[in-house]
């Protein structure tokens, strides 16, 4: 086994150090090491998409993303989006369109879907439809999954009118 | 009333916030973590297993083969089905091999380390030595003479054979007019929940708790507990949420024995993590079945008889339920038709891959797929329009509750209903005009439709049970209702949901029963040191079933508040309503009652309570169906089909589904979507492919192609509510109906798009090379 490396990271807001094996990835560095297991594995194999979180303001699949990469980066997780009583308008437009049920994927999906308005505030359906088909999903059909991000995206409009 | 409201659901804050709890997310104080080294091999014997080097490595705590283990379990893994009179070949399955592998991926030695990656290394060490024995991968090869043996000692490849029939079938093939003959073919798939397969076994005191990725708790702790020797009082069995299942968690898997087994050995909590390729190789797949069929029917259009032949593929092993599903599609074994005759033969085969079981729809998917495409052929045969001659062969809704002929009684429908509701979304001729136009573009844009009815609810225990088709199993349903003394109520079901969203349309039914505000219930489940035995989620039961439990142990509940609060309000029991939330005397709404009072009461009598009632408010009840229900309805598929390259878009979807009146018509939709997704899956992307040495090809998201976003279309959907009579709440299942009845829709519309290119029969899956090799092979392409 590798030496041991220092890595400093910026997560949720709180900065965390720790030693990691150089092959540790970002996931099981949050999932393992902080213990925030909201971002989940799926697949192993960067398709599913379920393990999607915030480097740097940008989504990634923190599986395909070594601990040691992100040394000195913010990272966003879905526990850092919001609070019941506080939520991010994408967790709230994901509870109040059925965007979810057995709940697997929806952390990455919300992160991705939040990560896709910063990059397109208005978005086709189409547009929506290409952009979360990096994030796999079950069991919705992905219907309920579309009409939240419309939702969302709508509620950001108004707010900037 | 909450009941018919599109309450949101009370499980999504935590699950939108992180703060799910899903088997994974586990971590126990000093937990070993455990890898699985796996064969290579299609079938071969196992030689020799060298772990030498494999203890040596750093963290390593132990390493175990087949034969080291042995031992540690009383028997092999469960199989559940014993028809009456037919025997069925079932080979002893053990957690790990001791001997011999007979799929790629079967297990053969365990390693236990202090991390994950310790023991996913030492796995990498150890050195497994196999002599390669033939393979058969082909169901219909594996039954021809000469095949190579799954099975030596059984002397054959065929498992068993199951019949069932009604009427006089050659009769009525020998007076049809026309008669059609096809084979069809439902490959095999995999459930592919998002979250893989995880169990942890941790010891405590003289017991032990398992949490695992199950939908099936109480069945696993009856099985596991005796496999492994643990009574069943000393083994707790906790499903806590589960990342969806779709069936491929219908299961007692060996490494929930293997781990339990482990922690027993070690003293210590052992945690397994399925990777995503161990899903696609030892978590059972679905479907794989041959159907040849024949249909026969007056000039007319009338039916008069079908016969089907039915091949399943059920792998190396036998499973719990492996079996059973081909013959758990023969209730709804001539469709919503008044079918006079039916003749099924079902025979299952052994082959060197992973077992088959049950994957959502289980066994009605198949036959709402051969079914439904018959009928369309059948229809073409007769020169007949497709929508007629299955209108022709509906029951009427007055002729419910509808006997078939393989006595299997529909309890109610209007098939009628569903259908013209669904012509009304969608318009037919419209549909015709816009498609000539288009094909005179070479835009080539087809429909199907798929008009279906399906049988869950699972189940009368009589039907389905060891004195019926022979499942040594029960299947009614518990559930417990307690309201706290300050007037909240706590909910405990048997059965055990991972996405269904039970903990909200319970909460809606309990809390119009008990006159309690939804948000004040809290539903409990998954957890067998908290409740009743169950018999968990599957079959689309949970609502038909637990619900019925559930909405009864809540009446008598509501039965003692009423005689608590006449006893206070010094009024006869008989005069006590409950109306706008308030237990009232009839007429006199001053004088009431709220449910915190009674229960308030009911802990801390005020005054002396009358002799016959005891303190407390808590009733639990066990429901057995009379009947299956039937949930049934008529759905319209229009794709687009790319004649260059092959490629199908799904550019239209419409569903009516009729599951009886709605607890929560947005869950509801939410299941008929993902329902119909997962079809479009299995109809255009999904198959579990093995080349001839029996090496998987599709281990892995990569090749393994679930839809995404991109591939599936906005659903337009509605609904007709026609009530079940076999329960109080009227209710019908509808959490398998979408995939029960899209396939064939999905499937009869690329059909119907290629036509003018002289394709007339492709199987599924319906990939662009499969399409464009069709057109090309039919000429069309040049």
């Amino acid at each position: 086994m590798a030496s041991p490396v220092r890595v400093s990271v910026t997560v949720n807001g709180t900065h965390q150090t720790a030693e990691v094996e150089p092959r540790l990835l970002l996931v099981h560095f949050l999932r393992d090491t902080l213990g925030l297991t909201g971002t989940h594995v799926g697949c192993d194999t960067s398709n599913c998409g379920a393990c999607t979180c915030h480097l740097n303001g940008e989504a990634v699949k923190s599986c395909t993303v070594l601990a040691v990469q992100a040394d000195g980066a913010e990272v966003t997780t879905i526990e850092g989006m919001g609070q019941e009583g506080n939520l991010h308008p994408m967790q709230e437009a994901f509870w109040e369109h059925h965007g979810l049920q057995c709940g697997y994927c929806t952390p990455g999906m919300i992160m991705a879907a939040a990560d896709l308005l910063e990059r397109n505030p208005n978005p086709s359906e189409e547009e929506i439809r290409h952009g979360l088909e990096g994030n796999l999903c079950r069991c919705t059909g992905y219907h309920n999954i579309v009409e939240a991000v419309k939702a969302a995206a709508a509620a950001k409009q108004e707010v900037r009118s | 009333m909450n009941v018919g409201t599109a309450m949101k659901r009370k499980e999504d804050p935590r699950m939108i916030t992180g703060r799910g709890r899903y088997t994974e997310d586990i971590q126990l104080p000093g937990m070993l973590h455990a890898a699985i080294v796996r064969s290579t091999e299609g079938h071969a014997a196992i030689a020799s297993v060298d772990a030498s080097a494999a203890k040596e490595r750093p963290g390593v705590v132990a390493v175990y083969t087949g034969e080291d283990l042995a031992g540690d379990f009383a028997s092999g893994l469960a199989m559940a089905w014993a028809p009456p009179g037919v025997e069925i070949k079932t080979p002893e399955y053990l957690p790990l091999q001791p001997t011999q592998v007979k799929h790629v991926g079967d297990a053969v030695a365990v390693v236990v380390a202090t991390t994950r990656g310790e023991a996913y290394d030492a796995a990498e060490d150890v050195i497994v030595d196999y002599d390669p024995k033939p393979v058969v991968v082909d169901p219909l090869a594996a039954l021809a003479d000469g095949a190579p043996l799954v099975w030596e000692s059984f002397g054959t490849n065929r498992t068993h054979e199951w019949e069932v029939s009604g009427g006089d079938i050659d009769a009525a093939l020998a007076e049809a007019d026309v008669t059609i003959t096809k084979r069809f073919v439902n490959h095999r798939t995999s459930g592919a929940p998002i979250e893989p397969r995880c169990s942890i076994a941790e010891p405590r005191g003289d017991g032990m708790t398992l949490y695992s990725t199950t939908q099936i708790p109480h069945i696993a702790r009856f099985i596991l507990g005796g496999m492994v020797g643990i009574p069943e009082d000393k083994l707790r069995v906790v499903a806590p949420d589960v990342g969806g299942g779709f069936g491929s968690k219908l299961q007692v898997y060996g490494e929930e024995a293997l781990v339990l087994a482990l922690a027993k050995r070690l003293g210590r909590p052992v945690k397994w993590t399925e990777t995503r390729s161990e899903h696609m190789t030892t978590s059972h797949h679905g479907r794989d079945q041959i159907i040849d069929v024949t249909l026969g029917a007056k000039s007319d259009g009338t039916v008069t008889g079908c016969k089907a032949e039915i091949i399943a593929d059920l792998g190396a092993y036998q499973l719990l339920l492996t079996p059973f599903i081909p013959t758990l599609g023969f209730p709804v074994m001539g469709g919503c038709y008044k079918w006079p005759a039916i003749d099924i033969k079902i025979t299952g085969v052994f082959t060197n891959k992973m077992c088959t079981d049950a994957i959502r729809g289980a066994g009605r998917p198949e036959a709402t797929y051969w079914i439904e495409l018959a009928m369309d052929r059948l229809a073409d045969e007769l020169g007949m329009d497709r929508l007629e001659l299955r209108r022709k062969n509906f029951p009427d809704k007055e002729e419910f509750p509808f006997e078939t002929a393989l006595g299997i009684v529909y309890d109610s429908g209007d098939y009628h209903g569903t259908l013209d509701r669904l012509l009304e979304m969608f318009d037919l001729d419209e549909f015709r005009r816009e498609q000539e136009e288009l094909r005179a573009k070479g835009i080539y844009r087809g429909v199907g439709f798929s008009t279906w009815v399906e049988v869950c609810g699972l189940a009368p225990s009589r039907a389905v049970g060891p004195q019926g088709v022979g499942l040594q199993a029960a299947f009614y349903e518990s559930a417990n209702v307690r309201v706290t003394p300050t007037g909240s109520a706590i909910v405990y079901s048997g059965t055990s949901p991972h996405g269904q969203g039970i903990d909200t349309s319970f909460a809606q039914i309990a809390g119009d029963i008990l006159g309690i505000d939804p948000q004040n219930v809290t539903v409990l489940h998954g957890d067998t040191d908290q409740g009743a035995w169950g018999w968990n989620t599957y079959g689309s039961r949970s609502l038909a079933v637990g619900g019925e439990a559930l909405a009864r142990a809540a009446r008598k509940v509501q039965d003692k508040a009423k005689r608590i609060c006449a006893a206070l309000l010094e009024a006869s029991p008989d005069d006590i309503e409950l109306a706008d939330g308030k237990y009232q005397v009839k007429g006199s709404p001053d004088k009431s009652m709220t449910m915190a009072e009674i229960s308030g009461a009911a802990h801390i009598p005020p005054q002396e309570l009358p002799a016959d009632i005891e303190p407390g408010l808590e009733e639990s009840s066990f429901y057995d169906p009379e009947n299956f229900v039937f949930p049934f309805g008529a759905h319209a598929c229009v794709v687009d089909v790319d004649a260059e390259t092959g490629k199908v878009k799904v550019v239209r979807y419409a569903a009516v589904d009729d599951c009886g009146p709605a607890i929560n018509p947005m869950l509801i939709d939410g299941q008929v979507h993902g329902g119909i997704a997962h079809a479009i899956g299995q109809a255009l992307y999904e198959q579990v492919v093995y080349d001839e040495d029996g090496q998987l090809v599709t281990g892995t998201f990569v090749d393994y192609a679930l839809p995404t976003a991109a591939e599936i279309p906005s659903f337009e959907t509605d609904r007709t509510e026609t009530p079940s009579p076999v329960n109080s709440l009227g209710v019908k299942g509808i959490g398998e109906a979408g995939t029960i009845a899209a396939t064939p829709a999905v499937a009869a519309a690329v059909l119907d798009a290629i036509e003018p290119l002289g394709v007339t029969e492709l199987d599924m899956p319906m990939t662009p090379l499969r399409v464009w090799q069709a057109i090309e092979a039919a000429g069309g392409g040049a």
